[in-house]
């Protein structure tokens, strides 16, 4: 089934750079944040402790209590949740399926690969409305250097 | 009754964008149920398509978890708020669970009892069934750790032995029976492993652990269950599970106390963080010499299997920097706390011992000791020469060093008992001009008697070789051998 108009996530500079930078730091580790902005553009980031008890080498949470901090600091900010990012250390910048059972639908969800400590690819995903699977949204906006580029891709089809 | 309910933002395009909806009903799965009828568009995102809501789904009423509550059935009273809460998961790679084999029909019936606890559940059994624990010996402490390992659903159960079935085995080793006796351990306990449960693997290793193949040996495995009834291959585990990062579930028997513990974490101490050296050789006797109550390996050996199952679930509070203390005499527990002791030779900061190393040399046993037995073999007494001697009336003094209970079994006639353990309070009563025999069960007390013996200014000192079973074999077979 094609896609219908591919959804778009705009990243300022500082956002990407920051969600690199985490990505960097806590490597071999997944680190995790959320993404605040407005309609579609992250202005900034928020970066969160990642809780996992399932090894935080391939797994990254974000507790109840954590997320609701998130929603509070974006409200003070007068700014969205507009979804949240994580790392894939060693790992490609693709949605696993384990990202797909545990997405949340609306949000943007942004992977950064982080290579033997080197972050490298950002892609950005949406989970489709009936839970298929993920549409990756074209990152834009900003200094986009190493964003990975190309025509949308889907992921998680079953 | 109405209750609001606090959308969450990923959820609100489902709510016309609303953040707190209005719903009906007296439980929580009850206003679930309304706020659903009203969006149906959230239906997939709360919950599994077999109807649960999904894991990373929290809802609070008011500040409470109503996991913590009575779950959905969590009743609400009007005023209270309830809150969807996400938690946000994710990451990379294939999710674990989806790498864990699947079970069949047979399975799920089998392992029904598991199934439904929350703490195990298909996924645990899953994670059971890749399960692969080493068994280290199938005697007393590996026969119920490999039972009930087996009958729970482990995947692979290995056992490494190359002993064979003896009659005095059978007190206590119920992986094997009375018509096993005289078979390999290790296919008398396959026979029996496989009868119990059909579905898992049963390797095999008939061989005698060593440094050399240790290594090699464990890799596969994700617990190593330790049975060991002696030091140097005690050390042995202890060392490669440390070096390999596997967990080693403990235990050990002798007459009526038994311990067990955890070790080999990476955050936890090591059998030798509490026990850096060996006892001297001798010291602490064997089960062979001291004797064990028969059902102790039974509750050691389910701890130990108990333990093994835990880490495979990853559930509960391992014995992991706990020494468990069990007296069956008083029927007590006692635990002690154990402390990673950061000097330790293996797991400590600046580890010394960074390969595995020659086990029965650090124990003063083997080869090394068995030098110091060469020497003496030219002392030793053959059963036949001693029975010659004493029938030809020479003047022989028969020492049997080994316990009163082991003496009412059986016995030289005319031998006199002095336990090994009194040797060193009672030797003055000893002659030393008259020819000594010190004689045990098989030669080896006696053998630590005779050297001890000779220490102390005896010269005239055999041991006989063999012991009483030997004596038995080869002179006197209408006594009984234990």
């Amino acid at each position: 089934m094609p896609d219908r108009e591919a959804p778009r996530l705009r990243l300022e500079a500082e956002a990407l750079a920051a969600i690199r930078a985490h990505g960097r730091d806590a490597y071999p580790h997944e680190c995790c944040g959320a993404l605040l902005g407005r309609d579609g553009a992250v202005s900034a980031v928020h970066p969160l402790p990642n809780t996992t008890e399932e090894g935080p080498r391939r797994r990254f949470l974000v507790r109840p209590g954590d997320y609701r901090e998130a929603e509070r600091h974006a409200g003070a900010r007068g700014v969205d949740l507009l979804g949240f990012y994580h790392s894939h250390p060693d790992h490609p910048a693709r949605p696993s399926q384990y990202d797909l059972d545990h997405a949340w639908p609306s949000f943007s969800y942004v992977i950064v690969s982080v290579m033997n400590g080197e972050p490298g690819d950002v892609t950005s995903w949406r989970l489709r409305e009936d839970r298929s699977g993920f549409t990756e949204e074209l990152i834009g906006a900003g200094d986009a250097a190493g964003v990975a580029a190309g025509a949308p891709r889907t992921a998680g089809e079953r | 009754m109405s209750n609001r309910v606090l959308i969450p933002t990923p959820l609100r395009p489902f709510t016309n964008k609303q953040e707190v909806v209005e719903v009906q009903g007296a439980t929580i799965g009850e206003l679930l149920a309304d706020l659903t009828r009203q969006y149906d568009g959230l239906r997939r995102h709360l919950y599994t398509d077999d109807g649960r809501l999904r894991s990373f789904v929290n809802v609070y009423v008011n500040d409470e978890d109503i996991r913590y509550l009575q779950k959905e059935q969590t009743p609400v009273q009007p005023g209270d708020t309830i809150s969807i809460i996400p938690s946000v998961a994710g990451g990379a790679g294939v999710a674990v669970d989806e790498q864990l084999p699947s079970l069949s029909a047979q399975e799920i019936k089998r392992y029904s009892r598991h199934l439904i606890m929350p703490e195990v559940g298909v996924d645990g059994q899953r994670r059971l069934k890749a399960g692969k624990v080493l068994c280290i010996g199938a005697g007393g402490l590996g026969s119920p750790a490999a039972m009930y390992l087996a009958a729970a659903g482990v995947g692979t159960v290995g056992l490494v032995d190359y002993d064979v079935v003896d009659y005095s085995n059978l007190q206590r080793q119920l992986l094997h029976g009375t018509s096993d006796v005289g078979r390999s351990k290790l296919q008398s306990a396959k026979d029996r492993l496989q009868g119990l449960n059909p579905e898992v693997r049963i390797d095999t290793h008939e061989i005698a652990l060593s440094s050399e193949n240790a290594m090699e040996l464990f890799a596969p495995y994700d617990v190593i269950l330790d049975g060991t009834d002696n030091f140097p291959t005690r050390y042995l585990v202890n060392d490669a599970c440390v070096l390999l990062r596997k967990p080693n579930a403990y235990g050990s028997i002798f007459r009526f106390e038994g311990q067990a513990s955890v070790f080999g974490m990476p955050d936890g101490p090591c059998y030798r963080c509490l026990y850096p050296e060996p006892p001297p050789p001798g010291l602490v006797p064997s089960c062979a010499e001291g004797g064990v109550l028969g059902v102790l390996p039974g509750i050691i050996g389910t701890i130990q299997a108990t333990e093994t199952i835990k880490l495979l679930l990853g559930i509960g509070e391992p014995l992991i920097g706990r020494f468990l203390i069990f007296d069956a005499l008083r029927m007590r527990f006692r635990e002690l706390k154990l402390r990673k002791d950061p000097d330790c030779p293996v797991c400590g900061t600046h580890p010394t011992v960074t390969a595995l190393i020659d086990y029965e040399q650090f124990c003063g046993v083997g080869p090394h000791a068995a030098a110091e037995e060469t020497a003496g073999e030219t002392s030793d007494i053959t059963s036949t020469e001693l029975h010659e001697r004493l029938q030809r009336g020479d003047a022989i003094f028969v020492l049997d060093v080994r316990e009163p209970q082991e003496y009412q079994i059986n016995r030289i006639q005319g031998s006199t008992l002095i336990p090994l353990g009194e040797l060193p309070q009672r030797y003055a009563e000893l002659d030393p001009s008259l020819d000594i025999v010190t004689q045990c069960k098989s030669g080896a007390r006696s053998a630590k008697a005779a050297d001890f013996l000779r220490q102390k200014g005896f010269t005239r000192v055999r041991n006989l070789k063999g012991g009483i079973l030997d004596w038995i074999d080869k002179v006197d077979p209408s006594q009984p051998k234990y």
